[in-house]
């Protein structure tokens, strides 16, 4: 028995061997699953993990701060409700930083749309020397704000600007650019304008470039202008990044603050002396850096957080609507013309449509061809 | 459409379709050429010159008033050409603000950010794009939500926290809030969904490869373009942020805070001024004149992705 019953070591040795390599295999399998379950979260928890806390975490707790009595000196105060927001909407300084917003605001971003628009259909041409022009209307984009305000200020200056230079040349009056509310707003606005208008061409270029070419062929064969190219072609195909650019200008808009600012540094008060171009984050700034008031600046923050978050939204339907009444509208057309075309076929039992019989130049143009065009156009 | 007339010339094809299109109506055809491929006329060149002129002349204006003494702000036509006192004037301008010391803040502030921002955003958008992973479609909407969120308007909480670390009139208080965006995430994810196949992450797999050596060797390569295209746009924002940095650190002036100090002290004398905004502008315009390419296309690109 002792002889024969011990099994052989080497054949005993082999078993453990594959039964460790078996373990450890599966061990490597189990490292790797975790790795395969593991990793995605891994790799997106850093930027969860700080945009919760230097991105949400602070907004949030504005809104904590809002509903404090919060001075900058003695810290948080007494529990006080919706009584710093209520302070806010019968602030008439508020509502003056409010109204200021929104003139520059729409001063800026209607012109410059509407600009963009024409100078990206301008580059969007077969162009000598595209990469110069398209480089050109950039270079105001890379003058950054703080040094386009200062040469602006300057040359809105009410003395000796260049711009009341020139006008007073030409035997106009003067414009008090810095102590006139709409002439303020107007000045401050051309700087936005001058910065982003050409980016904004460039954006929308893009867009008109990502248009199918053989679309405009068609589109041109079938006798459409350029005029009525652009119009019934070009700006529905560029809607969504309009919308985009649109967006992006107003959460930046309703957001202004260097170039007001910084367009009078001598003046009393942040936004001039008697408020005329102070901004709403001016007057944010103003509430809690100048006076101190910690819960009301909150309060602030909050109310223009809600105006800018209920201006995208109104962005959003608005361009929605619109897009959905005109498919109602082409498909209306679309219903229109099929009957049309249908009533002509009907009257001509052969099938070719009386428009085509009637062309003699375009013969071969195949009956085939044309149901398919009635039905997309 | 098009696939009926692509051998015919466009004149031809035009006459043919406008007629054929207005013959039942019993319209005159009007023969006219599509006009697509045209090189367009002196008119367009004119406008785009007038573009120019208009984008460049501020800038040629401050450097012609910061080369020159006050007197030329109160002559009625601004002269064409600059002065000579340009030199003089940004000797003014470094005696007054830590110029050099600004410019060296405002490249470490900006490229830590652009780093941090450029990484996180990769890593994060390539597991929004390429791994699967329970909760991806709601976290991904909450980061496209996030998008429009105005995170500048929590100042106050983050001066707060600043001010109890003691981080006020540091670096470091300037960076942090800027650390990662969700615009980042969002691009790269847009980008990195189409860019890489499938297959290639599988084969990567197969020959071994864990999943962090797969995203770096498969996936950060294929990458490269929307990461420079971001940082672009990062670097850009950060260079050119200017109420955060002047809300925490004053005292530790990036450039763009040195400009504006600059203005408040030497308000009286703007030649002084506009000459510091020229020496502030001259680097940026000569890395445009450089690379300005890059960046046109980096912005027509990231437009259509984004």
């Amino acid at each position: 028995m002792t002889t024969t019953s011990p099994p052989r070591p080497d054949t005993g040795q082999a078993q453990q061997r594959t039964d460790r390599i078996q373990t450890r295999l599966t061990r490597r399998q189990r490292l790797s699953r975790l790795d395969v379950k593991a990793s995605p979260y891994l790799y997106i928890a850093p930027f969860f993990v700080l945009f919760a806390l230097i991105g949400l975490f602070p907004l949030v707790y504005t809104f904590v701060v809002s509903l404090n009595d919060w001075d900058i000196l003695s810290g948080a105060g007494d529990w006080i409700g919706i009584e710093n927001y209520v302070a806010e909407l019968n602030d008439p300084y508020f509502w003056n930083s409010l109204f200021n917003t929104m003139s520059i605001f729409l001063l800026s971003a209607i012109p410059q749309l509407l600009a963009a628009v024409i100078i990206a259909a301008v580059l969007d041409q077969n162009l000598r020397a595209k990469t110069f022009w398209r480089m050109s209307i950039l270079i105001p984009y890379i003058v950054t704000p703080v040094a386009v305000a200062i040469i602006f200020s300057s040359a809105f200056g009410e003395k000796y600007g260049l711009i009341n230079n020139i006008l007073t040349s030409f035997n106009l009056d003067p414009v008090m650019w810095k102590s006139e509310v709409f002439a303020s707003h107007f000045a401050i606005a051309s700087m936005v304008n001058w910065r982003w208008t050409g980016y904004n061409a460039l954006i929308l270029l893009a867009a008109m470039q990502a248009v199918p070419r053989d679309i405009y062929e068609s589109a041109a064969l079938d006798g459409a202008g350029p005029v009525r190219r652009f119009f019934s072609m070009t700006l529905p195909s560029i809607r969504p990044t309009m919308i985009f650019v649109i967006i992006t200008a107003t959460i930046g808009g309703l957001q202004i603050f260097t170039e007001p600012k910084l367009f009078n540094p001598t003046s009393a008060n942040l936004g001039g002396a008697h408020r005329e171009y102070q901004t709403t984050v001016l007057y944010l700034w103003d509430m809690a850096f100048n006076r101190g008031d910690f819960g009301k600046a909150s309060a602030i923050a909050w109310l223009l957080f809600i105006i800018i978050v209920a201006f995208g939204l109104l962005n959003f339907l608005i361009s929605r609507k619109i897009a959905s009444t005109e498919v109602k509208v082409i498909s209306q057309h679309r219903a229109k013309k099929l009957a049309r075309y249908r009533a002509t076929t009907a009257a001509n039992p052969t099938g070719v449509p009386a428009v085509t019989a009637a062309d003699t130049s375009g013969a071969e143009r195949t009956t085939a061809a044309d149901p398919a065009k009635e039905e997309r156009s | 459409m098009s696939t009926t007339t692509p051998t015919r010339t466009p004149s031809n094809a035009d006459g043919a379709r406008s007629d054929a299109r207005t013959a039942g109506t019993a319209k005159k055809s009007r023969p006219r050429s599509p006009g697509l491929d045209k090189r367009p006329g002196f008119f367009v060149y004119g406008i785009l010159l007038a573009l120019f002129l208009g984008g460049s002349y501020p800038l040629w204006w401050s450097y012609v008033a910061g080369s020159s003494d006050n007197s030329v702000l109160t002559e009625t036509w601004p002269p064409l050409l600059p002065g000579g006192r340009f030199w003089i004037n940004i000797g003014e301008v470094l005696t007054t603000v830590p110029f050099w010391q600004a410019l060296a803040n405002s490249l470490i502030v900006s490229s830590i950010i652009t780093t941090s921002v450029v990484f996180f955003s990769t890593l994060a958008g390539y597991a929004f794009a390429k791994l699967r992973f329970t909760g991806r479609e709601g976290l991904m909407i909450f980061v496209i939500a996030t998008l429009a969120v105005p995170t500048q308007l929590g100042i106050i909480p983050q001066f707060m926290l600043m001010k109890e670390l003691g981080w006020t009139g540091t670096l470091g208080a300037v960076i942090v809030p800027t650390l990662v965006t969700a615009f980042g995430v969002f691009f790269m994810r847009q980008y990195l969904v189409d860019v890489i196949p499938d297959e290639l992450i599988e084969a990567a797999r197969v020959d071994g490869a864990n999943m962090f050596r797969t995203f770096w060797s498969v996936a950060l390569p294929a990458a490269r373009p929307a990461m420079a295209i971001l940082g672009l746009f990062t670097f850009m924002t950060a260079w050119t942020d200017y109420l955060w940095p002047l809300l925490v650190a004053p005292q530790n002036p990036t450039l763009q805070v040195a400009l504006s100090q600059l203005q408040s002290a030497k308000y009286v004398d703007y030649s002084v001024v506009l000459s510091g905004a020229v020496l502030a502008t001259i680097q940026v315009l000569i890395i445009f004149i450089l690379a300005g390419r890059q960046l046109v296309s980096g912005i027509m690109a990231g437009a259509v992705k984004g």
